[in-house]
């Protein structure tokens, strides 16, 4: 089997000494950061993203993967024991999670994350192992037109299926596409927008974007809010290990949220979010068994399916990453910019060409799930006393971080400056109820999409409809106009509003 | 919604009961000017780069398109505003000046005292001096100040930093004063 060769050749890259270190620190790290309150993984990811750059680039990809899961991983352990979302994916394991330690049930509810989790993960990477050599193959049938219908497609996908406003998330993403048109033109050579500041020039750092929207910005509103009264189940995490009665109610909702999950994470826009949510209204249809405790007051499904949900989507979101060179999702666009420092241009040749990186990292999510169990579990106790850390002393803490990482990306005080202004834009879009991460999707996506666009309409001199006119094209342009008319149906709509609102 | 519009009625703002009538959406309102005014500087900015046509896409063609579709996005966005919207308004709400400006203003002088900024004649600082603005501009914006509690802060996150990320990580910072090192 060629499936096994190829995670064969993934394991033997990632199980050097060398290799499973950065797996683990970036677990570690991500965990750290992911823990405290208010930072998502676009955030940490942007923060840490320094840390790597002296690492050859699996070394560096590992790490950085490793962060992303530690990031979730610790988002679910903030959701359960703080009652407050470490990060947006975990904003559902919040409501049982959060009973449960209220009922002194904080340890089942953290053991059943951990465990569903770690089960998806797996799961999840499977799949992508199994997916990622036939998608490349498509990938290679695709020309400049394939590629502009299909950025259309995740694009349109992302906000589709987010939640809010959807003119103002299309909006979002079109701000972001021209933030992305900033630079120099790679096909004549003029500046634009650039006001003739030479830092300009290669466009604006994505690191900037992602720190001063996602981090700045977040960290502006908590101060805005002011220190809420925070209720730390720090005491009683003794009796860590599910009863025989959990684990009856646990593992199909496990096995539900996995195999929803999986499927979500490939879908554009999808991943670890939506999964979540979509896991657990499935969960609360279900019917509770006699003797079962409702949803909402600290049922274990409730913590269970979304988080092996989550953990599966973020892992299959991988997928047209790494086959197609899209990314699915903010977190995944971060991952595009992180690859093009270190010099790999993400997309179907990566597996051609740099085969030990593809499998190796394919590997590496599997050994960094492994130790996040071990991480998270027997190492619980040091992340509840990082979550009664006042926040007076975090922040200024995260503030240094942001700083420190932004100067590092270029060794440059003109990224400092900028991601002052991006920090204010973003404190803007929070005020104004704009959703930051379709921003950001655009962003990183801008200068492919301009580039296929030029190309497809230079090889059709200028008839714009080579896009409908090419079968795979043209599918992938209907599916896009699908998904939008579904949404815009009265019915759907209502459900969709409702879904996205946290009860 | 009743209390602010009464308070205004009672200050006797025009402008601002006006605004409260008029808008159903506060939020949306200015999101959508937000909108239409960058998307259509983009698409002037666009304008004045060789534009082309679709087979031959100057390096103004793409913005030009993107800031057109944007102002029009911004301009729906506004006028659905108008027309529908919540039932209390979605006001904006406070602005938090001080939390924005003392975090982005600590960020600020922290890349200022690091390296220095030529322009101005500042020299730099270095990366312990640079920390330890950083943390007290920064820790002025939370709810209470200590400047005890922040100076020990700032200097576990000073020794923390050297060693992360100039020993352990490599990074090119300058630690101390160039006037000192030389």
């Amino acid at each position: 089997m060629e499936l096994f060769d190829n995670l064969a050749l993934g394991f033997g890259v990632a199980f050097t000494g060398q290799n499973l270190m950065y797996a683990f620190i970036g677990c570690l790290l991500g965990t750290l950061i992911g823990v405290l309150p208010g930072i998502g993984p676009v955030a940490t990811i942007a923060m840490l993203l320094p840390a790597t750059y002296a690492l050859p680039p699996v070394a560096a990809l590992i790490m950085l993967a490793g962060i992303y899961y530690g990031a979730q991983y610790g988002g679910s352990t903030t959701a359960i024991l703080v009652n407050l979302p470490g990060e947006s994916s975990s904003v559902v394991t919040v409501i049982d999670g959060y009973q449960m330690a209220r009922r002194g049930r904080a340890g089942p509810a953290l053991a059943a994350a951990g465990l569903g989790s770690f089960f998806a993960g797996c799961v999840g990477t499977l799949i992508l192992a199994a997916f990622a050599a036939p998608l490349t193959e498509v990938a290679f049938k695709f020309g400049p037109a394939e590629y502009f219908s299909l950025m259309i497609l995740g694009l349109i996908g992302a906000v589709v299926l987010a939640s809010g406003s959807l003119l103002k998330a299309l909006a979002m993403i079109v701000l972001g596409l021209l933030l992305g048109m900033v630079g120099t033109d790679v096909n004549s050579g003029v500046p634009r927008f650039t006001f003739d500041i030479p830092e300009l020039s290669d466009g604006i750092n994505f690191v900037v974007i992602a720190m001063g929207v996602f981090g700045y910005g977040e960290i502006i509103s908590n101060l805005a809010q002011g220190e809420e009264k925070r209720e730390v189940f720090t005491g009683n995490v003794q009796g860590l290990f599910p009863t025989k009665e959990d684990f009856k109610n646990m593992v199909p909702a496990v096995l539900r949220g996995t195999a929803l999950g999986s499927a979500l994470g490939i879908l554009p826009g999808g991943g670890a979010l939506l999964s979540a949510f979509a896991a657990y209204t499935i969960e609360k249809k279900t019917k509770l068994k006699p003797g079962e405790v409702p949803f909402g007051q600290g049922n274990i499904r409730g913590v269970a399916a979304p988080e092996s949900a989550n953990n599966a989507g973020s892992q299959t979101s991988f997928i047209p990453l790494l086959t197609l060179g899209i990314p699915p999702n903010a977190v995944m666009a971060l991952m595009v910019g992180a690859m093009t420092i270190h010099n790999i241009q993400p997309g179907p040749q990566v597996m051609t060409s740099n085969p030990e990186l593809f499998w190796g990292l394919i590997a590496s999510m599997w050994i960094g799930n492994a130790m996040l169990i071990i991480l998270n579990l027997p190492l619980i106790g040091i992340w509840i006393k990082l979550l009664t850390v006042p926040y007076r002393w975090l922040f200024p803490a995260i503030v240094l971080f942001c700083a420190i990482g932004v100067y590092s990306t270029n060794n440059n005080t003109f990224d400092v400056w900028m991601v002052a202004a991006f920090g204010a834009v973003g404190y803007t879009f929070i005020k104004l109820g704009l959703e930051p991460a379709p921003l950001l999707l655009g962003f990183i996506l801008g200068p492919m999409m301009e580039e296929n666009l030029r190309r497809a309409l230079l090889l059709s001199r200028g008839d714009w409809s080579v896009f409908v006119t090419r079968p795979l094209s043209a599918t992938l342009l209907a599916l896009a106009v699908v998904l939008l008319v579904v949404v815009m149906l009265p019915s759907v709509k209502s459900k969709r509003e409702e879904a996205f609102v946290e009860d | 919604m009743p209390n602010g519009l009464a308070c205004a009625q009672n200050r006797g703002v025009p402008m601002n009961e006006e605004k409260r009538v008029l808008v159903k959406n506060q939020k949306d309102f200015f999101g959508g000017l937000l909108f239409t005014a960058v998307g259509a500087a983009f698409a002037y900015g666009a304008s004045t780069y060789q534009v082309g046509d679709a087979a031959r896409m100057g390096p103004g063609y793409f913005p030009l398109l993107l800031g057109v579709i944007l102002a029009l996005m911004g301009s729906v966005v506004m006028v659905q505003s108008v027309i529908k919207g919540h039932p209390d308004g979605d006001p904006i709400g406070k602005w938090a000046f001080k939390p924005l400006l003392l975090v982005l203003g600590a960020n600020v002088v922290f890349g200022a005292l690091l390296v220095g900024v030529p322009a101005i004649g500042l020299p730099g600082f270095g990366l312990v001096i640079a920390i330890f603005a950083l943390v007290i501009v920064a820790s002025f914006a939370g709810e209470t100040f200590n400047l005890k509690e922040v100076l020990v802060l700032a200097t576990i996150l000073s020794v923390g930093s050297y060693l992360a990320f100039v020993k352990l990580l490599a990074l090119q910072f300058p630690v101390w004063p160039s006037f000192i090192t030389g």
